[in-house]
């Protein structure tokens, strides 16, 4: 497996820490920040793992999950998702569009890390 | 209605409760049963040892006759015990109960009556937190700024010779996004400071509706003025009121002054108080001297000060039997928690809009007199094809008998399912708690 992540997410001091975060660690991190056209960013990145939030400008995590999902060449690729609610409710809807991984705001630098980590196996 | 005048009722609920016949009962105490029937129908006083001895055959204590326990106690009672679901619970002593620790009793239906306040609020708390966008929005953006400075701070701390480029930027993000997180914060606060939150009112809007019309005594004479509708009126009088909290009940109980002020611009107040004098309270007769249709003459008299006619209630609903306003009656129990019964002439004219029913009715299980109810439904917006059926009925109660002589036997009805002692009844939802007793 390769070692690009691709970071869909609105709020750019995130972008910068997270970014920062996964370089030192050796990831080739590159960065979207709306939901409009999430999916082409994905064909154009070509990444290795996406991580994604859910609520993001134009489009909800959810609906770009299933996109992913249903593209032939990325249906398989993992993702880790980004909420800022924990709430059963929203758990159920992103395991049911089919998240890898759920992670929930405020984590921190070791949680994202180690999922990301992991999503790339060993 | 309550005193000596309904002991008659008393005895018969009594004499029922206990299984016995009224021509058993007649014989047991040594008076025909035609004698008793005419005592349980409260056309004949009953007083000292004929009560003592009716008291006696029915077990129970005199008091229990004579004096009888406030009627809405004993509703609130029965109430309390159906909505608890506890088993042995005496109900059949549930009079004798009210009538020998009033006290008590009151306790009790008071108690029961603020745990369903409480419930309701508790609910509309819940709703409020889990629908509420603008709160979930900002604690969104609150979680979103802690995540990034959580994470920036993070990298400051624990990387080991971060260049000094990074740590002036990851310095400046930390700056900024405290900064959000004071306003975010600060925003968040000053909602739940502003919002509707504080225990008292947390009523639905039709509560505090109810009890804008109950503290006014449901007239304003303010409204009563001659020359018809003037909405500056309107806003004065819910300028000056302090217990209309919310938006929904401002507009509930704007629309329904409104209304009030349309009404009695068609049917004012002094010529409807002469003609009361003169015909009695009747609304049909009332309604054709005035010319209006006749849900306006129903909320005018609902409207009017007891002195001109009397003590009446009302109720409306709509189309899907929802109660939207509700002017209690002493003999006529309602419950909006428990739900309504389906044989209230309310219901049956909403089947038959615009054919009134003029109707002697009683409540079941209740030592009540009977009431006179006079309902009608009427379309409140033009038909469309195919629309939801735009209805409002209206009922309007009346002390046994007033306006209109009527030689028809009261007919039972019931206050709701769960506390309606009446058998064989083909419109019940669910079992009664009170049928286990017959």
């Amino acid at each position: 497996m390769g070692n690009t992540v691709l970071l869909i997410e609105d709020e750019p001091n995130i972008i910068e820490a997270i970014s920062f975060i996964l370089a030192r660690d050796g990831w080739q991190v590159k960065t979207h920040s709306n939901g409009h056209d999430a999916i082409r960013a994905v064909r154009e990145h070509d990444p290795d793992l996406i991580i994604l939030d859910v609520m993001l400008p134009g489009k909800s995590g959810y609906e770009i999950l299933e996109q992913i999902r249903a593209d032939p060449d990325y249906g398989e690729i993992s993702v880790l998702m980004l909420t800022a609610r924990g709430q059963v409710k929203d758990r159920e809807m992103a395991e049911r569009a089919g998240v890898s991984r759920y992670m929930t705001k405020p984590f921190s630098n070791a949680d994202v890390l180690h999922a990301v980590r992991a999503l790339a196996g060993p | 209605m309550t005193g000596s005048s309904i002991a008659g009722s008393r005895i018969r609920d009594r004499r029922q409760l206990a299984g016995m016949r009224q021509t058993d009962l007649a014989r047991e105490v040594g008076i025909s049963a035609s004698y008793l029937n005419l005592i349980e129908h409260n056309r004949r006083r009953i007083g000292g040892k004929l009560l003592l001895r009716i008291a006696g055959v029915l077990d129970v204590d005199p008091s229990v006759i004579s004096e009888g326990a406030e009627a809405t106690l004993v509703a609130g009672l029965r109430e309390a015990a159906g909505d608890q679901e506890s088993r042995g619970v005496e109900l059949d002593s549930v009079e004798e109960f009210a009538g020998r620790f009033p006290g008590w009793a009151q306790l009790l239906t008071d108690t029961h009556r603020r745990n369903v306040e409480l419930e309701r609020s508790v609910e509309s708390l819940t709703d409020r937190l889990a629908h509420d966008p603008h709160l979930a929005e900002s604690l969104h953006e609150v979680l979103s700024v802690v995540t990034a400075i959580r994470s920036t701070a993070s990298i400051l701390a624990d990387t080991r010779s971060l260049e000094a480029e990074w740590q002036a930027r990851f310095h400046r993000n930390i700056n900024e996004d405290s900064q959000r997180l004071a306003e975010g914060a600060e925003s968040l606060v000053r909602y739940l400071d502003a919002a509707p939150g504080t225990e008292a009112d947390i009523k639905s809007p039709q509560d505090e509706v109810d009890a804008f019309l109950d503290a006014h005594g449901y007239h304003f004479p303010s409204l009563e003025a001659p020359d018809g509708k003037d909405e500056e009126r309107v806003d004065q009088l819910l300028a000056k009121d302090r217990l209309l909290k919310s938006a929904p009940a401002l507009k509930i109980a704007h629309d329904i002054l409104n209304r009030y002020q349309a009404d009695a611009g068609r049917v004012p107040l002094k010529p409807l108080i002469s003609a009361i004098a003169v015909s009695g309270v009747d609304p049909a007769e009332l309604a054709m001297h005035f010319g209006v249709d006749l849900p306006c003459m129903l909320r005018r008299l609902a409207m009017l000060p007891s002195e001109a006619a009397g003590p009446t209630g009302l109720l409306v609903c709509d189309a899907s039997g929802t109660l939207i306003m509700h002017k209690p009656f002493d003999d006529f129990a309602v419950s909006r928690m428990a739900g309504a019964c389906p044989a209230w002439p309310l219901f049956r004219a909403l089947a038959q809009p615009q054919i009134p029913f003029c109707l002697r009715i009683r409540q079941a299980g209740r030592a009540v007199e009977p009431v006179t109810a006079v309902a009608v439904a009427e379309p409140v917006a033009a038909a469309r094809y195919n629309s939801a059926p735009i209805l409002r009925s209206y009922m309007l109660l009346m002390p046994d008998r007033q306006g209109h002589d009527m030689a028809q036997e009261p007919e039972e009805v019931g206050t709701s399912c769960r506390i309606c002692p009446r058998g064989d009844c083909a419109a019940r939802r669910e079992p009664s708690i009170t049928q286990d007793g017959f």
